[in-house]
């Protein structure tokens, strides 16, 4: 019986046909569910590593030592990764090797846009394109085969609305091949220059060979239609859109993005009468089509380098007619993602932003931070940057720099990679201060286990590591540990640390208010005669306050009693839930 | 595809919008229809705008719903129901749970909420249909289940048989919570029958 299932849970169940035996990854979203998927089933060893670079080492191992692997993470992650992948490539594998990448266009979840499609195309590894949840399976599964015919890793990318869109997918037996046996190959698994250059001429055979297959494989497909003036080549979602918009197009399907198909290209394109590259981001298959001296009558030019595309905007392009809309004819107040009630972070974020320190963000909930009314991050650019960043800021302007600013990271975010910036501070005689907000958690991706919290991915009790011990083991000599709910607590301590000419560590500590088994407090309410109107509460910035007829009023279906605005108010007109 | 129906939810994230998806594309695939669902994931899903997808015929491509497209509209809340308004079909139907939730440019005052939502709405020809969700998930016995009462509000506007609707929450929803959502589903889909006859 078919099945409706998320594109991500479609991978996983992909692995679990194709007779997967081991998965590493990190969380990012939009590849997240891949690997919770794949963790339900007990045939796939399962585990969280702290970063993708290690998920990918470690799937690395695995596929020499003679198992089928699989890491998983999204198109930062593998910028994270590239070290590795671009090596693998030369090693190829022992067992079959993929390597799943979801891109973000439209940033839903990301801080770039990039397209993965690049780290292909660089790394010379295939990469496989589904466009629904029937194809994450049948491709998932496809990918082993050619990962073990070509010798090589294969990356299957997917995008925000492959990743997180249901559709039905047809179930099959699991085949395991059991292990394979694992035998010495210096010439193969040892990438000095003596062995790396003559490993390099067989990555470059290999994907002409990967090209040669995909010109007949069926991977690719063609499907002509009735109208045959317009061609259009086109690949994951993409083609779901345009199939959508224009039933009766002539369309050649890429199944296999990297390597690009070149006789089939020729032959579709001596069909059709124009030819249009429908693809989101970067124009990958039409510099490809345009490099082989084939015209394109369309491509970038219409479409853009920027966001998602989606039917509408295809036909618009194409200077075709969309249908009619109604528009709600005045401007409407736009709903970006805030910090949650009872949110551990908030208190610690309008304290900085009323202290005016620097704040070096990083990647997580927290990030959130930067925006109104709390406005406290100065800086975010990539995992772990917000401690490496505050050093080098802090070193270009001087020792009263570090009394003056902070870095915030999350506890998942410290064990990617933050804990090298801090060992570089600590090696290098610097003196900032880091808060490290420890909600024992991977918040933002949807509360997955990391190296501190004490569980793995299966949801087994793991050893914990101690962010304290961590710290002064790598002689951080000032490491706190406060609780954000208590405000002027939490103030002293940032205060006193950055006075300090010295490194300090402020750990943050409170468990993210949405996880289970989180005890909250009962909703609390204003006592509208003590109300001054003052604002106050407002200030830091509670989606469960609001204020209405010049009063303020707290939504009891959103607030969970964290006390915070009850320390703001100097005229005690807030509480109701005491025991 | 013509024969294509559109659905979107639309709400605040933390308002359980997946859960109505779910119960729904249960219903869609039991009766043998392709569908597909669109969700976000991530960042989006802390209190900010959520938008879900739903499509099914006999065969859907694309997974999202554009400008236009939709044959229904389930809105949480009001502010969302008039940010999704322009994906609306020009004779779809606009289910809406009638109240508001400030977004944060309305907390800090940078922005004034919309005023008189529903009468706009209806101002501008939109068949909707304003329900106070929230009343009748709370006369079920927890504020939370205002996704299932909307469910149950689009169940009888939708040509499936309540038994089916009673089979994709004993799917989807957790035995420790049914009794509880069956009765809230049961009090959208009577509230839904005596609006329609009215």
């Amino acid at each position: 019986m078919k099945q409706l299932m998320l594109g991500n849970e479609a991978v996983a169940r992909g692995l679990y046909e194709a007779g997967c035996r081991f998965l590493s990854s990190y969380p990012g979203t939009p590849s997240t569910e891949i690997s919770e998927a794949a963790a339900k089933y007990d045939e796939i060893y399962a585990e969280w590593a702290p970063n993708e670079k290690v998920a990918m080492e470690a799937a690395i191992g695995a596929s020499i030592g003679g198992a089928r692997s699989f890491c998983a993470m999204k198109h930062v992650g593998l910028n994270v990764a590239a070290d590795p992948l671009f090596t693998v490539s030369y090693t190829g594998v022992n067992a079959g090797m993929v390597i799943a990448v979801a891109d973000d266009p439209g940033m839903h979840s990301s801080q770039n846009e990039q397209d993965s499609r690049h780290h292909a195309i660089a790394s010379k590894i295939p990469m496989l394109e589904p466009s629904d949840s029937a194809e994450c399976l049948e491709f998932t599964k496809l990918a082993y085969d050619l990962s073990e015919k070509f010798d090589t890793p294969v990356l299957l990318r997917t995008a925000t609305r492959v990743a997180h869109s249901q559709s039905l997918v047809q179930l099959n037996e699991r085949v395991d091949k059991g292990l394979l046996p694992y035998e010495k190959n210096p010439a193969k698994y040892v990438m000095m220059p003596g062995n790396a250059i003559r490993r390099h001429p067989f990555v470059e055979e290999r994907m002409e060979a990967a090209r040669e297959w995909s010109e007949t494989s069926g991977i690719n497909r063609v499907e002509l239609g009735e109208d045959r003036s317009v061609g259009y080549i086109t690949s994951g979602v993409c083609y779901q859109y345009l199939r959508e918009g224009a039933p009766d197009a002539s369309i050649l399907k890429i199944g296999m993005t990297n390597p690009l198909p070149v006789k089939l290209i020729r032959d579709f394109a001596a069909k059709v009468g124009k030819l249009i590259v429908v693809e989101e981001l970067d124009p990958i298959i039409e510099n490809h089509v345009r490099a082989l001296g084939i015209k394109v009558d369309g491509g970038k030019d219409l479409f853009g380098l920027l966001g998602e595309l989606s039917q509408n905007k295809i036909l618009k392009a194409l200077g075709k007619a969309t249908p009619d809309a109604v528009d709600f004819g005045e401007a409407v107040p736009p709903r970006p993602p805030i910090l949650c009630p009872g949110c551990p972070h908030r208190g610690i974020f309008y304290t900085l932003s009323k202290l005016g320190v620097f704040v070096s963000g990083d990647i997580g909930c927290y990030t959130l931070g930067a925006l109104a009314p709390l406005n406290a991050l100065d800086t975010t650019v990539c995992m772990g940057a917000s401690i490496s960043g505050l050093h080098g800021f802090n070193t270009a302007r001087g020792p009263e720099s570090a009394k003056k600013s902070v870095a915030v990271i999350g506890d998942s975010t410290f064990m990617h990679s933050g804990i090298t910036g801090l060992v570089n501070i600590i090696y290098n005689e610097g003196e900032s201060t880091v808060i490290i907000l420890d909600n024992s958690i991977t918040g933002m991706t949807g509360h997955q286990e990391n190296p501190t919290t004490g569980k793995n991915l299966k949801g087994q009790p793991a050893p914990a590591i101690s962010l304290e011990k961590l710290c002064e083991a790598v002689g951080v000599k000032n490491v706190r540990v406060c609780d954000p709910y208590a405000m002027a607590e939490m103030k002293a301590v940032i205060q006193e640390e950055l006075e300090k000419s010295e490194p300090s560590v402020i750990i943050s500590r409170r468990p993210c208010v949405l996880l289970p088994g989180v005890k909250t407090a009962p909703a609390l309410k204003i006592d509208k005669e003590k109300c001054k109107s003052c604002r106050l509460c407002m200030t830091i910035g509670c989606p469960a306050i609001s204020f209405i007829d010049k009063k303020a009023q707290i939504d009891g279906t959103l607030c969970v009693g964290c006390d915070l605005c009850v320390q703001m108010c100097s005229f005690g007109a807030i509480g109701g839930n005491e025991k | 595809m013509t024969d294509t129906k559109s659905i979107m939810i639309v709400g605040v994230g933390g308002q359980g919008t997946l859960l109505a998806s779910r119960i729904l594309g249960y219903v869609l695939m039991e009766a043998g229809f392709d569908v597909k669902m669109s969700e976000v994931h991530g960042m989006s899903q802390r209190g900010g705008s959520v938008v879900t997808y739903v499509k099914f015929g006999e065969r859907v491509f694309s997974p999202i719903v554009d400008q236009g497209e939709a044959d229904y509209i389930l809105a949480f809340e009001r502010l969302e129901a008039a940010r999704a308004l322009s994906c609306l079909k020009t004779d779809g139907t606009l289910i809406m749970n009638d109240r508001a939730i400030s977004p944060m440019p309305v907390i800090t005052g940078a922005m004034k909420y919309p005023d008189e939502i529903a009468e706009k709405l209806r101002g501008k020809g939109v068949d909707l249909i304003a329900c106070d969700a929230l009343a009748m998930a709370q006369e079920s016995g927890n504020a939370k289940s205002v996704n299932v009462v909307l469910i149950g509000v689009l169940s009888a506007l939708m040509d499936f048989s309540n038994d089916a609707w009673q089979r994709a929450l004993v799917a989807c929803v957790k035995p420790k919570f049914l009794e509880l959502n069956k009765k809230a589903f049961a009090l959208g889909r009577e509230y839904a029958a005596a609006n329609l006859k009215a």
